[in-house]
């Protein structure tokens, strides 16, 4: 489990490069969260976050992932989740982050063709 | 003899020869249909007719010609060829006569054939009186099943687009009374399932009784099943509906209709009035009558109905109502009046209760025998008494960064512990932890030994989370969904989801100050709630 201070791990596949996203997602993981998301766009256009082992989101992780969507837009980069509870995936289309980060049900999907 | 075989007709004969000139005499009134057979000119001697009075006060038969009177009738016997005409006299009442053309055999009727033709008649009279009247019964009872008839069709209809049972609204005492009368007016009333668990109330009174006032109600039923699940809006449905009626409808009708919208999970009512008799509402200060302005329905094109809003709370009931309980008369005319139905409202819990106590109270003051003048419908909706919350979990934590998530798995904790089925933890859980993190960091600013109540309240069909801060001197904004185009765009800051969240992930947020406090409630339904179905949650 990722926490502040640490980084975390950005793999590659398929040209997209993943970010599995620790088991809290909030104000206090923005930093690690900021620093995996700046590695990745160096690498590639394409960033897909694994939220499978996210437990825990508030409304401050919102804020981080709506801060990180704001640079990917304005860089041109395109940004994907998979792995979201039903829970989360309701709080993102609440939300409407899902307009603006497509969801996908799998690692695989989410690295296919759009 | 053989002069009658020829000369003499009866007056109602049917087969009378079209040669012959003797016809058809009066009826007891002319202005009764009569039996005519086209081939056989006729003779209607009007009531008033001076040749009536002449006939009923003649000895006998009376020869024509030379008679010297002022009447249509008599012209046109004469003019039929008629010679001698016999008064058929019953109970001093003229009810028929023979005419009889010329003789056979060119000369005057005799005084033998005239006393013959006395007793005849004096004995053909009251036969023919008997046979009129069989034929008049007739006629009634014919006339009597045409009008039952009528009735059970009008019956039908109406029975046809009535609700066949009532909503099933958890957290609602539903139930419904329709009674038509005997001569079937024009009432309805209807339950329509909307959008968001909404629900429409319709109640409403045709002018008018019978088979035309069921198809208008049936009509007007219809327009509003149509229109309700598009336009929503109280006043917009009836709106559209009356211009639906209206040029469609007989000039001489017109429909009193009220439509309301219940949303039964916050017991908030919209409703609009077409003319209908005002609703009541039992409050715990007393009735309360819900006016809304607006034409009845079908009578003046573009008619625009004033909206207007109440909420039932626990524990109050609504009344939707016609006009035949309230003007239902006694014996003595004193009429039931509105009032004594508003009193009687008062008087009684809601459901079936309401309904059978106002029942009672009307057989009370009409007394027995009554015959009921106008259908009566009664539909009532009783909010359910909240049951007294009970506390299952009450603690404090310190205003820190990040005990929120301390909040929300004790409170998820002491949910669990009282055997409490939640579908929708998962949202609570949410909504607790924003509503903790919002007070640690906007009511007590992060002062750690200012702390944050915590208390979990249930009811049967309730969960209640109530969070204190000591905010008690600010204003907690309306949660609005944040502009995420702006926030995109870097035109505002990512943050500000907090209060959105919260509103979206339970029923119900109250937000009220005590003091020096600032209290959020969280109110999340136990079933029936939003989705309910939520179990899936991480």
């Amino acid at each position: 489990m990722a926490t502040a201070g640490e980084r975390l791990k950005v793999r590659s596949a398929d040209g997209a490069a993943i970010i599995d996203l620790p088991s809290e997602v909030d104000a206090t993981t923005e930093t690690v969260l900021r620093d995996a998301y700046v590695e990745a766009a160096a690498a590639t256009r394409t960033i897909a976050f694994n939220f499978g082992g996210v437990e825990y989101i508030n409304s401050t992780g919102i804020a981080v992932i709506v801060g990180i969507l704001a640079r990917a837009r304005a860089a041109g980069h395109v940004v994907r989740a998979f792995g979201l509870s039903d829970h989360y995936r309701e709080i993102f289309e609440i939300t409407r982050l899902s307009d603006f980060m497509a969801i996908f049900p799998s690692e695989s999907s989410a690295l296919g063709p759009r | 003899m053989l002069s009658f075989a020829r000369s003499l007709r009866w007056v109602r004969g049917r087969h009378a020869e079209p040669t012959a000139p003797s016809v058809r005499a009066a009826d007891r009134s002319a202005a009764r249909p009569s039996r005519r057979t086209p081939e056989t000119p006729h003779v209607d001697i009007a009531p008033n007719d001076p040749l009536v009075m002449y006939l009923l006060s003649a000895p006998g038969p009376v020869a024509l010609d030379g008679l010297r009177l002022d009447s249509p009738a008599l012209r046109d016997l004469r003019a039929a060829g008629v010679k001698l005409v016999v008064p058929l006299v019953s109970q001093g009442e003229l009810i028929g006569t023979f005419n009889l053309g010329p003789h056979l055999s060119d000369q005057e009727y005799s005084v033998d054939d005239r006393r013959l033709l006395d007793k005849l008649a004096a004995q053909a009279a009251p036969a023919l009186r008997v046979a009129q009247l069989v034929r008049e019964q007739e006629a009634e009872v014919r006339a009597r099943e045409r009008l039952e008839q009528e009735l059970r069709l009008a019956h039908l209809i109406q029975q046809q687009f009535l609700p066949r049972k009532v909503p099933d609204l958890p957290g609602w005492q539903v139930a419904a009374f329709y009674r038509p009368a005997r001569q079937v007016g024009g009432d309805f009333y209807d339950f329509i399932e909307l959008a968001d668990g909404q629900i429409g109330l319709v109640v409403g009174d045709v002018t008018g009784h019978g088979v035309p006032a069921a198809l208008v109600m049936a009509t007007t039923r219809s327009a509003i099943r149509s229109e309700a699940p598009r336009l929503v809006a109280p006043g917009a449905v009836l709106a559209r509906v009356n211009e639906l009626l209206h040029g469609d409808m007989p000039s001489n009708m017109f429909v009193t209709c009220l439509f309301a919208l219940l949303d039964p999970v916050r017991g908030r009512l919209r409703f609009a009035n077409a003319g209908h008799d005002l609703p009541y509402v039992r409050r715990a200060a007393g009735v309360v009558e819900l006016r809304a302005t607006g034409m009845p329905l079908g009578i003046m094109a573009d008619s625009r109905y004033a909206e207007a809003e109440t909420i039932l709370a626990p524990g109050e009931g609504l009344l939707l109502h016609s006009d035949g309980l309230a003007e239902a008369h006694a014996p003595d005319h004193a009429m039931f009046g509105f009032p004594r139905l508003r009193d009687e409202m008062g008087r009684h819990q809601g459901g079936q209760p309401l309904i059978d106590g106002l029942l009672e109270a009307l057989d009370r003051f009409t007394g027995p025998g009554w015959a009921q003048e106008d259908d009566i419908t009664l539909v009532t909706l009783t909010r359910s008494a909240r049951s007294e919350p009970r506390e299952i979990a009450s603690f404090v934590v310190p205003s820190r960064a990040g005990n929120e998530r301390v909040v929300m798995d004790r409170v998820a904790e002491a949910i669990t512990a009282a055997g409490i089925d939640m579908p929708g933890l998962a949202r609570i859980k949410t909504a607790v932890s924003e509503a903790a993190m919002n007070a640690i960091e906007h009511g007590n600013r992060f002062s750690e030994d200012v702390p944050v109540g915590v208390q979990v309240l249930a009811t049967d069909d309730e969960v209640l989370v109530r969070i204190t801060d000591s905010g008690g001197d600010r204003a907690m904004p309306e949660p609005s969904q944040p502009d995420l185009e702006a926030k995109l765009a870097g035109k505002e800051k990512p943050r500000g989801w907090g209060l959105f969240l919260i509103k979206n992930m339970v029923d119900d947020m109250n937000v009220r100050t005590d003091g020096p406090q600032r209290v959020i409630e969280l109110v999340a339904r136990r079933k029936g709630g939003r989705d309910g179905d939520s179990g899936r949650a991480s």
